[in-house]
């Protein structure tokens, strides 16, 4: 990529647990950042179907299973898994440099419904 | 046995052997039976080795014929001695100690040896062959964590060595000569389709590799190939195949090929000699699995007891790989070059299933299953009867569905072979069930045989039982999730076997790594239950509500139920609940149906101080674990009241609170038959009448409405409180995750439930007791976690370093 990122620092990655999730609000946006082990990665911390918090929900693989009602989203593509209808949340970059994980909360991408529904 | 007069003797007391033992006694006959084996054991299933080796079996587990049934018929047997000549003009057998035995019939049944590739370096220490139970208990002690063992040869048996060493802890790897493992079983496709599903299992597999030495210095170190790369190893184990043991023969000078020929009776070159097993060759072939063998044990028994009704003319032999999750299965010839035939297929890489049929005129000659084996029956029965296909041809590769699987049970014939190692057909089975009035697999095992060897049809003797049986006696399975395929019961034998303590050890080794919301909260509970606490408690495979210690809202906040035992509170407490409320701005104080006060609306980062401030321990009223007790007023106030119910009640509560269960518990306790506190519909109850105490269980007034079971009436308060901890416990070790107990009690029957609780014997009661004592010291109020959280941010919420507005752009 090669246009200008608007990083933020977060938080250290200690304070994320593996295959935990926590939220952190930045600016207007309320974010779910995961760490999955070999990575980290962030995604709107609101559930399109009823609000749920989908930082407290199960990491699955690389899914969030939200805590409410049990919808799943893939935390790459933000789309939801396996669902009735076509649903998505915003994913945004995140990276890691000396021990901080870093999100772009400006550079949100969430995928088409005609992308979801694929 | 009656007046004998015949001496048989027997050489080798393995599967062949005993088995042609076991089918003569089943006839009349007139023999005394000696039977040499130079292993030291009694009769063992040489085929469940690979799970003895996985930990998924004891020594004990795979015995076949113990100590009791060699004397119960009347059978000598020399254990631990091997012979060592014969003298067929003295018809007498020479064991090692230089003994000589007397023979009218003798049978070889010698087995096969593992072959040993002629490369420098096998006799160093630390290199093993896999064959027998003294092999295996080797491999078990060198094999540590971290140990770094290397099989060669990738066929069945390789495999198999290879999974088991890898579940003890060590880094395998798996050298093969050919170019795709299992080549005598799957063409190319088939092999990769394998190789992939191995070495996702985390065994390493090198191939085509020929190994040109084993190095080290008198302990091998290492392997050489014929490459000249080389490969570190603290263990080798050779799995490159089988060769019968046909040396006693050779040098009696019976007539000998690759094995030690035999005729369609079973009979050598000399009349009174007969063989069965691997140690024969039979039209020119030599054998490996043990369905053949018992078929030609079969055949040598009638004709050794004086009918040559029934002939050996070759069987078909059919393979499967015996690692869970790994299926594969092959049988017939998988030989494309021969002319005519024609091969029909169906892949599906990202399920990695591939199946191929080959045909010829119609019939089936050969079948390759791999990733899906659920149609193998099928496939068998028709190589078996050579059935024309033609009518089935558009349903080759996926049967029809059956509605009820127990039809397809039903629609088999009779004569179809149900148990393939033992050939027990529907009808025998059928036949036994009726005769012997069996209820349940197990004694269908000891009567029938069926279900004994490898163990693949053990779901179909089921459905039989089912179908067949009228007081049928039913262990439901249900597998835990897709992403661990196992049963509850087979999961918690592995967890155990295996010494597995972590969620995610579990996923590793037999699940597909990720796990879900599903099976990690069951997986969770299940290591807490085994290890009575004493495992890796790993929060992010546990649902939210057990990561902070209170159930989570439609909003997002959370609930606060503190315990309040026995539904008994007190002016200070309520005093302190009154404040809380007002300092967290609470927006709902409320009585909940079971006896207590909920605080409903809490923020997360709030609850280590509500608990501070509350200074109650927490009620569990988030997680499946002991809810609460509920009881009346009793002796204590109540005109009718005849037991102390409140006390009991609180009694009873203390001892159980702050453990885990495969579902909520609720309990009560009330002090008379009116029962004011509902305690004939709890999972738990304690109904007080005059001078005892009955014990109700599975009772229920949720989703579903149940009234209790009588579970015992005893006369005092301690032994009506001993009886709920026994069943408490026994519903933590043995129900399925999310079963609560009107659903345990009800699928097991209150029967089972008594006699393996209240009425068990003295000792088994204790260990179930010991058990729940031994979790109980080791839990805790989960509210102490507000001073010791598992992690800094469990409560907290996190706090941008930066703020957006400060962000510093990197390019
Ligand atoms: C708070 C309370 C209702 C109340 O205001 O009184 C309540 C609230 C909930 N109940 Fe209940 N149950 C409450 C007493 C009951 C009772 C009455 C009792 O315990 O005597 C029952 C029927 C008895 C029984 O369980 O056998 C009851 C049967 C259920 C069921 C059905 C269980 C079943 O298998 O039949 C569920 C669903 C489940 O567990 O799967 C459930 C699930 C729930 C959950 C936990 C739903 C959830 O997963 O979020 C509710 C939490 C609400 C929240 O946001 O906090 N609740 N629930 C009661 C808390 C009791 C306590 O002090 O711990
Ligand atoms: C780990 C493992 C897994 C297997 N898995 C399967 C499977 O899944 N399915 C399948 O069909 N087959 C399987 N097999 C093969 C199966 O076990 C054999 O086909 C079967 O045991 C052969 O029976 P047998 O009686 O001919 O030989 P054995 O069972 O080997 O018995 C021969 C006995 O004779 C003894 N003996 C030999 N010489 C003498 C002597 N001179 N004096 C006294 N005793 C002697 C031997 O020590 C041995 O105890 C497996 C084998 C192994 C090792
Ligand atoms: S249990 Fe019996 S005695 Fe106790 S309150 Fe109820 S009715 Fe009264
Ligand atoms: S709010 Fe997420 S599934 Fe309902």
């Amino acid at each position: 990529m090669n246009r200008e990122h608007n990083w933020t620092k977060i938080t250290a990655v200690a304070n994320i647990p593996p295959q935990e999730g926590r939220s952190v609000t930045v600016g207007e946006v309320e974010l779910a950042i995961f760490n999955l082990h070999d990575r980290f990665v962030t995604i709107e911390n609101r559930c399109p179907h009823k609000g749920g918090p989908l930082c407290d929900g199960i990491v699955s693989g690389t899914s969030v299973v939200c805590p409410l009602h049990g919808w799943r989203f893939d935390l790459d593509s933000g789309a939801a898994v396996r669902a009735s209808l076509p649903a998505c949340v915003t994913v945004f970059p995140t990276r890691v440099e000396e021990g901080i994980i870093l999100v772009d909360p400006s550079a949100g991408r969430r995928i088409t419904s005609e992308e979801a529904a694929a | 046995m009656s007046g004998a007069t015949r001496r048989l003797v027997v050489v080798g007391n393995g599967m062949a052997g005993v088995a042609c033992v076991e089918q003569i006694l089943k006839r009349k006959h007139d023999f005394e039976i000696t039977i040499f084996g130079d292993e030291p054991h009694v009769n063992y299933n040489r085929i469940l080795l690979s799970s003895v080796l996985a930990g998924e079996k004891s020594a004990e587990d795979i015995v076949l014929n113990d100590v009791d049934w060699y004397r119960e018929n009347g059978l000598r047997a020399r254990l631990g001695v091997r012979v060592a000549g014969i003298d067929r003009a003295a018809q007498t057998v020479i064991d090692d100690e230089g003994r000589a035995t007397h023979f009218d019939e003798l049978i070889l049944a010698t087995g096969s040896s593992a072959f040993i590739p002629p490369i420098p370096g096998v006799e160093k220490k630390n290199v093993h062959v896999f064959r027998t139970l003294d092999d295996t208990r080797a491999l078990l002690e060198k094999s540590r964590k971290g140990c770094r063992a290397v099989v060669i040869g990738g066929g069945l048996l390789g495999l198999e060595a290879a999974r088991g060493l890898q579940l003890r802890g060590c880094e395998v790897s798996v050298v093969h000569l050919m170019e795709t493992l299992m080549e005598r079983q799957l063409d190319r496709d088939g092999g990769a389709y394998l190789l992939r599903k191995i070495e996702n299992l985390g065994i390493r597999v090198m191939l085509p590799k020929q190994t040109a030495a084993l190095t080290g210095n008198g302990r091998v170190e290492g392997l050489r190939f014929a490459s000249g790369e080389e490969l570190e190893a603290d263990l080798v184990v050779i799995a490159a195949g089988i060769k019968p043991n046909a040396e006693l023969a050779r040098k009696a000078a019976l007539e000998v090929r690759r094995g030690i020929v035999v005729d369609d009776y079973m009979q050598t070159s000399d009349p009174h000699i007969h063989a069965v097993g691997e140690c024969t060759e039979h039209r020119g072939q030599t054998f490996g699995l043990v369905a053949p063998l018992m078929e030609q044990a079969k055949v040598l028994a009638s004709t050794l007891t004086g009918s040559r009704a029934v002939a050996f003319t070759g069987a078909s032999t059919a393979a499967k790989l015996k690692i869970m999750g790994v299926e594969i299965f092959s049988a017939g010839s998988i030989d494309e070059s021969e002319p005519g035939i024609e091969t029909v297929r169906y892949e599906d890489p990202s399920l990695g299933i591939y199946k191929k049929l080959f045909l010829k005129d119609n019939r089936l000659r050969g079948v390759i299953l791999v990733g899906d084996i659920s149609d193998e029956r099928r496939y068998t029965e028709w190589l078996r009867q050579d059935s024309d296909l033609s009518s089935q041809r558009r349903h080759l590769l996926f049967p029809p569905p059956v509605e009820d699987p127990g039809l397809e049970v039903a629609a088999m014939p009779e004569s179809e072979i149900i148990c393939g190692c033992n050939g027990v057909s529907k009808g025998t089975i059928i036949g036994a069930i009726h005769e012997k009035g069996i209820t349940t697999l197990s004694e269908l095992k000891t009567c029938t045989r069926a279900s004994t060897s490898c163990g693949s049809c053990t779901g179909l003797c089921e459905q039989l039982l089912r179908a067949v049986a009228p007081d049928f006696q039913e262990e439901t399975r249900t597998t835990l999730c897709s992403c661990v395929p196992f049963s509850y019961e087979q999961l918690r034998d592995i967890v155990k076997g295996q010494q597995l303590k972590s969620v995610q050890e579990v996923l590793n080794v037999y699940g597909n790594r990720k796990g879900c919301e599903i099976c990690k909260p069951a997986l969770s509970y299940m290591l807490d239950m085994l290890w009575c606490g004493g495992h890796e408690e790993d929060r992010s495979a546990r649902f939210i509500n057990d990561r902070v210690h209170a159930n989570i809202q439609k909003d997002g906040t959370f609930s606060v139920i503190p315990r309040m035992r026995g539904g008994v509170t007190s002016p200070d407490e309520l005093r302190r609940i009154a404040d809380v409320a007002e300092k967290y701005n609470v927006r709902m104080v409320k009585v909940t149906g079971s006896q207590r006060l909920d605080l409903l609306g809490v923020k997360k980062s709030d609850l280590p101080k509500v608990w501070a401030d509350l200074g109650m321990p927490s009620g569990q009223a988030y997680t499946k674990g002991v809810r609460m007790v509920k009881t009346c007023v009793g002796t204590e106030f109540c005109r009718f009241g005849t037991q102390d119910s409140t006390s009991a009640g609180i009694e009873l509560e203390r001892r159980l609170e702050n453990l885990f269960t495969p579902h909520k518990v609720k309990m009560g306790v009330v002090g008379c038959p009116r029962n004011c506190a509902e305690a004939t519909v709890k999972d738990i109850g304690m109904v007080g009448q005059e001078g005892s105490w009955q014990v109700v269980v599975g009772g229920a007034a949720g989703k579903s409405v149940r009234k209790a079971d009588l579970l015992i009436t005893v006369e005092t308060t301690g032994q009506a409180l001993e009886a709920c901890e026994l069943f408490f416990q026994y519903y933590r070790e043995n129900a399925n995750y999310l079963e609560r107990t009107y659903d345990f009690v009800e699928r097991l029957g209150i029967e089972k439930v008594r006699k393996e609780t209240v009425y068990a014997s003295e000792q088994e009661r204790r260990s179930l007791l010991d058990r729940l004592q031994r979790s109980k010291t080791i839990s805790k109020d989960a509210w102490l976690e507000r001073e010791t959280p598992v992690n800094p941010t469990q409560f907290v919420q996190i706090q941008p370093i930066q703020s957006p507005a400060l962000k510093e752009t990197i390019i």
